[in-house]
């Protein structure tokens, strides 16, 4: 028994001809199984029946009674306002969440790339809002935006019911959104940051670059890989985004902070409309990987 | 002088940071007289503990506290001894294997809940596993899964294999130079999955919302959601307290993991 994986196993001699399948094969599928068996059942088996589900007239009581509709619900999901509307408060929610979540971290990370005194508070802080359960997050900014018992209306010397008024519901979540997100983001530039060659700034500084053109001509070209790939997953974190906002306003003040996911979860929960929302889920990951793919597809010409 | 500027945005960086988690405590710590007046303070005029004793003395928070420990405990207990044997496998055979890997994880962060979920909680309700917590469980190991799985397979690869092969010409077996060559090297690798596999499921929300719809079964984050009712500023206070308590565990890990962030090391962990 060698435990080389390079050399392949001794042939025993009295054995019937047949397509031996390398030990090795067999031994990586046996020790994959028990990941695998689970992943199958539960993540990947589903994910394919719920995109069939999209197609369907299905109910979440009445599944096994259900028939072949093909894109009817397409259709109903073209022409339903409800949808639209919530559509483009994702848009804007992830979009602005993405972008400001970006530059914010991208400051906070060229603090912290340099010798600056409480640079360790900083770094501690920035990493808190990783560690707190999203559904404490939303009650504590619960808490900040509370009309009477919050701090915010006291700091600005409002009287809003911030998460209940129509048009500052949606920027106030966004506040929360990238509180919540700038951690993460901070952490990976900053380790991008830190990968840069010294050399390069060095020579920078010869050629009398100034600290801007220094940060425009070597530092954002260096850190580009891994803010396409950053940008990329926060972005789709966003558009996916549920459990901080169903804490926060639960989609309220009427529909004003629905998100496409809280309205397919409504859509599945509670008029039990398995298909439906389905087919939101469906027409949702399409249109993520359609920006996803646009995105990557000109980085890449650009890089080159 | 020149660094006044960057001083003054480090410092609004940290306000920023800092100011929700402070006002979080600063309400933990009033009295329910305190927290009715009209305009709030940031320091408690007389502080309490009382609001932590409230929260202990709510039935429904303690009970939920335990129920997310045990599944919390199952999971990543559960989550790491599924992935280990696929972790070394991965790190030992590479090719194909990663590249599925990696693909599902990505494919899996791509694809909204929505489609795996309504599924899901059909299979489980025909498994009348709806309303259980081994149903939580399955569902928390399933999803933890994946960023485990790759966690692991990091750390089985910087297990040097040469160490196994020499085990093997002393005669070891395959098994006894894994046992007593790799395992001891990996424990460290191990103890940081299973705290992450730990808090991921402490803290999930979505899942937990979905297939635990009776009360009395309902795990932490779901009861603190359900705790603040209708607008009642008189319990503020003890849902800041167990707010507060909900989040000690992860403070622990991320004290314990400060050092060893790396970039991508936890990109991912948990998703809300």
């Amino acid at each position: 028994m060698t435990a080389t994986v390079t050399r392949p196993a001794p042939p025993r001699g009295t054995r019937r001809a047949r397509r031996r399948v390398p030990r090795q094969t067999r031994e990586m599928w046996l020790l994959m199984l028990p990941a695998l068996v689970p992943v199958a059942l539960f993540s990947v088996g589903p994910l394919l029946y719920g995109i069939g589900l999209a197609f369907t007239d299905a109910r979440n009581t009445r599944v096994h009674e259900t028939s072949f509709v093909g894109l009817e619900n397409f259709g109903r999901l073209l022409t339903d306002d409800e949808f639209w509307s919530s559509f483009k408060i994702g848009a804007i929610w992830s979009v602005s969440v993405t972008v400001l979540q970006f530059l914010a971290a991208l400051g906070l990370a060229l603090l912290l790339n340099q010798n600056l005194r409480f640079r360790s508070v900083a770094r501690v802080l920035a990493v808190v809002p990783w560690a707190m359960p999203p559904v404490v997050i939303g009650l504590m900014w619960k808490l900040v935006y509370h009309p009477d018992a919050g701090i915010l209306n006291d700091l600005l010397g409002t009287d809003v019911n911030w998460l209940a008024d129509f048009s500052l519901a949606l920027p106030a979540i966004i506040v929360v959104g990238v509180w919540t997100g700038m951690p993460q983001t901070t952490v990976v530039l900053l380790a991008g940051l830190q990968g840069i060659p010294k050399e390069l700034y060095e020579a920078g500084e010869v050629d009398g670059a100034t600290r801007w053109r220094r940060f425009w001509n070597i530092t954002l070209p260096q850190l580009r890989p891994v803010v396409v790939a950053i940008t990329s997953l926060d972005f789709v974190w966003n558009i996916n985004q549920f459990g901080l906002v169903y804490v926060l306003t639960q989609g309220g003040p009427g529909g004003q902070t629905r998100l496409p996911m809280l309205f397919a979860y409504e859509e599945a929960f509670r008029y039990r409309m398995a298909s439906y929302a389905s087919m939101l889920g469906l027409a949702m990951a399409i249109v993520v990987l359609a920006v996803l793919g646009l995105y990557l597809w000109r980085q890449m010409r650009e890089a080159k | 002088m020149r660094r006044v500027p960057q001083y003054a945005a480090l410092v609004a960086y940290i306000v920023f940071l800092a100011f929700p988690l402070v006002w979080l405590l600063s309400t933990a710590l009033k009295t329910p007289r305190e927290m009715a007046m009209a305009d709030p303070t940031w320091i408690p005029r007389d502080p309490t503990l009382a609001n932590f004793a409230d929260a202990f003395g709510e039935q429904d928070l303690v009970g939920a506290a335990l129920r997310s420990l045990v599944v919390a405990l199952f999971s990543s207990v559960l989550t790491v001894l599924v992935s280990l044997p696929a972790a070394y496998a991965m790190a030992r055979y590479r090719g194909l294997l990663n590249k599925i890997a990696i693909g599902w994880v990505l494919v899996s962060q791509v694809f909204p809940f929505i489609l795996i979920i309504i599924p899901l909680f059909m299979i489980m309700r025909d498994l009348a596993l709806v309303n259980t917590l081994p149903g939580l469980v399955l569902v928390h190991v399933t999803f933890t899964l994946p960023f485990a799985l790759w966690m692991l397979q990091g750390y089985v690869r910087a297990v040097p294999r040469e160490l196994e092969e020499a085990a093997a010409v002393d005669g070891a077996t395959r098994l006894r130079s894994i046992a007593s060559v790799v395992a001891p090297l990996l424990a460290p690798g191990v103890v940081a999955t299973l705290l992450f596999s730990f808090i991921s499921s402490w803290n999930e929300f979505m899942f937990a919302l979905v297939i635990l719809q009776n009360p009395d079964v309902m795990t932490l984050p779901l009861t603190l959601v359900r705790f603040t009712g209708p607008e009642g500023v008189a319990r503020l206070g003890p849902l800041a307290a167990a707010s507060l308590m909900a989040t000690i565990p992860s403070l622990i890990f991320f004290a314990i993991i400060q050092r060893r962030l790396k970039s991508g090391l936890m990109a991912g962990a948990v998703k809300g």
